[in-house]
């Protein structure tokens, strides 16, 4: 493994300049995560509309690169999907960064799956995955309006 | 002193990491085993194995004698005036829960004061926590100056006339900073407070003297002393260790047990419940040994070199900011990188076989003061030498590599 994978340019631009990280203006639902080993936090803002699409999505935190880029990438997919959606393509994440090979999900592009893809170099980091999986577990506790705040050590 | 020579006896640099030869800063954290220490464990085991201070036969015998014997040598090797002074514990951290728990239990009540500083490790500060919900103690932090130290005007300013109690670390286990503890010692008996100290980072590298400081309470963290996991030391003032309540009941610590009531063991066994860590507590006699053989004077002289190289290495290196500037700093270099978080460092060096810590290093209370969420670290032993420094600085270099394609 080199880290080159890890560290791809599309992790070091989300990364580095993070989409969406700011706290969406009236927002309705909202979740903190955190990660209690390394001091990792997010805080995932969602605005859903009265037919259930996420018609915002922001994130406040600090964290890694690998971190930051889930967070960014997340919220940029995750907008104008329905809440069904969104469930579908966190369980599709989080079973591809524990051990399926691809996401098999077919409400996102190719494009957007490539992006996605760029996180599954932390297979290789079993201690990096849970700063690639903190966003997408809070972005539930945010949809399921779980007031319990996300600690990742509660997750294998 | 000959580092080749010392690191030989570390039977861990004879493994790779990712290929590359292994360059350890991370013992802070916990030190690498010598050999000596290593087949200690293996030999007790496999030939005089025991429990210890029960039974009458010949092994039980001989293996009670190994493990007062380290009891003696660590009275030696802190200068403590008497043996049943030293008590083991499962841990640095249990030789502080054992104080805050039994001294609570007995000397405390509601509205007491315990003072802190901000560069206490979690361990120096849960179990004080404690006694918040339990007795409705408060507790107050003596603030670090810019420099990340502790000054002896910050504690007096922070002592109250509630204040029963003064627990404080030897060593920044961030910042590196080395405390004035005798002076603060002598201030706290100059105002009747008995003072612990978290000895984790400073008994591995500096003399110690329990009758020259004079500290009541001194907590030590032996897998950070070459020696094995699951073992601590704590020095405690005789005085203390009689008038203090047990901390844990079970068998080896008790004189007589009836039903209507219960007589406690005499000193060291009246702390001792249970049957002990016995193969390390053995084992740690040859980390004792092994510190003698070196010279604390040598090894304190050594580390300290390493750590001004250390700096003037990292200091050279423009993207890099060092965490506190103490005058008096100990083995600890804790840096940030512009614009690449502590984790991803660590991963990166992790690759050319560096090891350091990256997060809050349990001393969250110290991150919130100084704005940061995670830091890098870069911790000194005995084995380490200035090439490992030239080889961490290579590794950040290549760090900004990375992300700066």
């Amino acid at each position: 493994m080199n880290l080159k994978e890890l560290y791809q340019e599309i992790i070091l631009d989300h990364g580095k300049n993070p989409r969406n990280l700011k706290k969406t203006e009236n927002f309705n639902k909202d979740a903190k995560g955190h990660n209690p080993l390394c001091g990792d936090k997010v805080h995932v803002f969602l605005k859903i509309d009265e037919n259930k699409n996420i018609s915002d999505i922001s994130f406040e935190g600090s964290g890694c690169a690998i971190s930051m880029a889930s967070a960014s990438i997340m919220t940029d997919l995750m907008k104008e999907k329905k809440e069904n959606e969104v469930k579908e393509l966190v369980d599709d994440f989080l079973k591809m960064i524990k051990d399926s090979p691809e996401m098999k999900s077919k409400i996102i592009s190719d494009d957007e799956k490539t992006k996605l893809m760029s996180l599954s170099g932390v297979k290789q980091y079993p201690m990096r995955v849970k700063c690639a999986t903190l966003a997408w577990h809070t972005l539930t506790s945010a949809m399921n309006n779980s007031q319990e705040e996300i600690n990742t050590e509660k997750f294998d | 002193m000959n580092i080749d020579n010392i690191k030989k006896q570390f039977p861990i640099f004879n493994n790779k990491v990712h290929n590359n030869d292994l360059v350890y800063l991370d013992s802070a954290n916990s030190s690498q085993k010598p050999q000596v220490v290593v087949d200690r464990i293996y030999d007790f085991y496999t030939k005089e194995f025991s429990n210890v201070g029960r039974s009458v036969h010949y092994l039980a015998v001989a293996a009670t004698n190994l493990y007062e014997n380290t009891r003696s040598m660590m009275q030696k090797y802190i200068n403590a005036k008497d043996p049943n002074e030293i008590v083991f514990t499962k841990g640095a951290t249990e030789a502080i829960n054992l104080v805050a728990n039994t001294f609570g239990q007995k000397f405390l009540e509601e509205g007491d004061e315990i003072l802190l500083t901000e560069l206490e490790h979690h361990s120096n500060y849960v179990p004080w926590h404690y006694l918040r919900k339990l007795k409705g103690i408060k507790i107050n932090f003596a603030e670090i100056n810019n420099d990340g130290e502790i000054t002896i005007e910050s504690i007096e300013k922070s002592i109250t006339p509630k204040t029963k109690m003064i627990a404080i670390t030897h060593l920044s286990n961030v910042t590196g900073a080395i405390l004035p503890i005798k002076e603060i010692t002598s201030l706290a008996h100059s105002k009747n407070i008995p003072i612990l100290i978290d000895g984790c980072q400073g008994a591995p590298h500096l003399k110690l003297d329990m009758q020259d400081i004079d500290c009541d309470f001194y907590a030590i963290s032996c897998h950070k002393m070459y020696g094995p996991t699951g073992l601590g030391v704590l020095y405690a003032k005789k005085k203390w260790l009689e008038a203090l309540p047990p901390y844990q009941g079970g068998g080896g610590m008790i004189r007589e047990v009836k039903k209507e009531g219960i007589s406690f063991g005499d000193l060291p066994n009246k702390y001792e419940a249970g049957t002990m860590a016995t193969a390390q507590v053995i084992a740690f006699g040859e980390s004792i040994k092994f510190l003698n053989q070196i010279g604390i004077e040598n090894i304190e002289k050594h580390e300290s070199e390493l750590t001004k190289y250390g700096e003037e290495v990292l200091r050279k290196n423009n993207s890099v900011k060092l965490v506190g500037n103490p005058k008096n700093k100990g083995s600890v270099l804790s840096f940030t990188l512009d614009g690449i978080h502590a984790h991803d460092i660590a991963t990166i060096l992790d690759e050319d076989g560096v090891a350091i810590r990256a997060g809050h290093h349990c001393c969250q209370i110290l991150h919130d003061k100084l704005g940061l969420t995670a830091t890098a670290r870069a911790s000194l032993g005995v084995y380490n030498t200035k090439e490992d420094l030239d080889k961490l600085n290579e590794s950040i270099n290549n760090c900004k590599k990375i992300f700066d394609r």
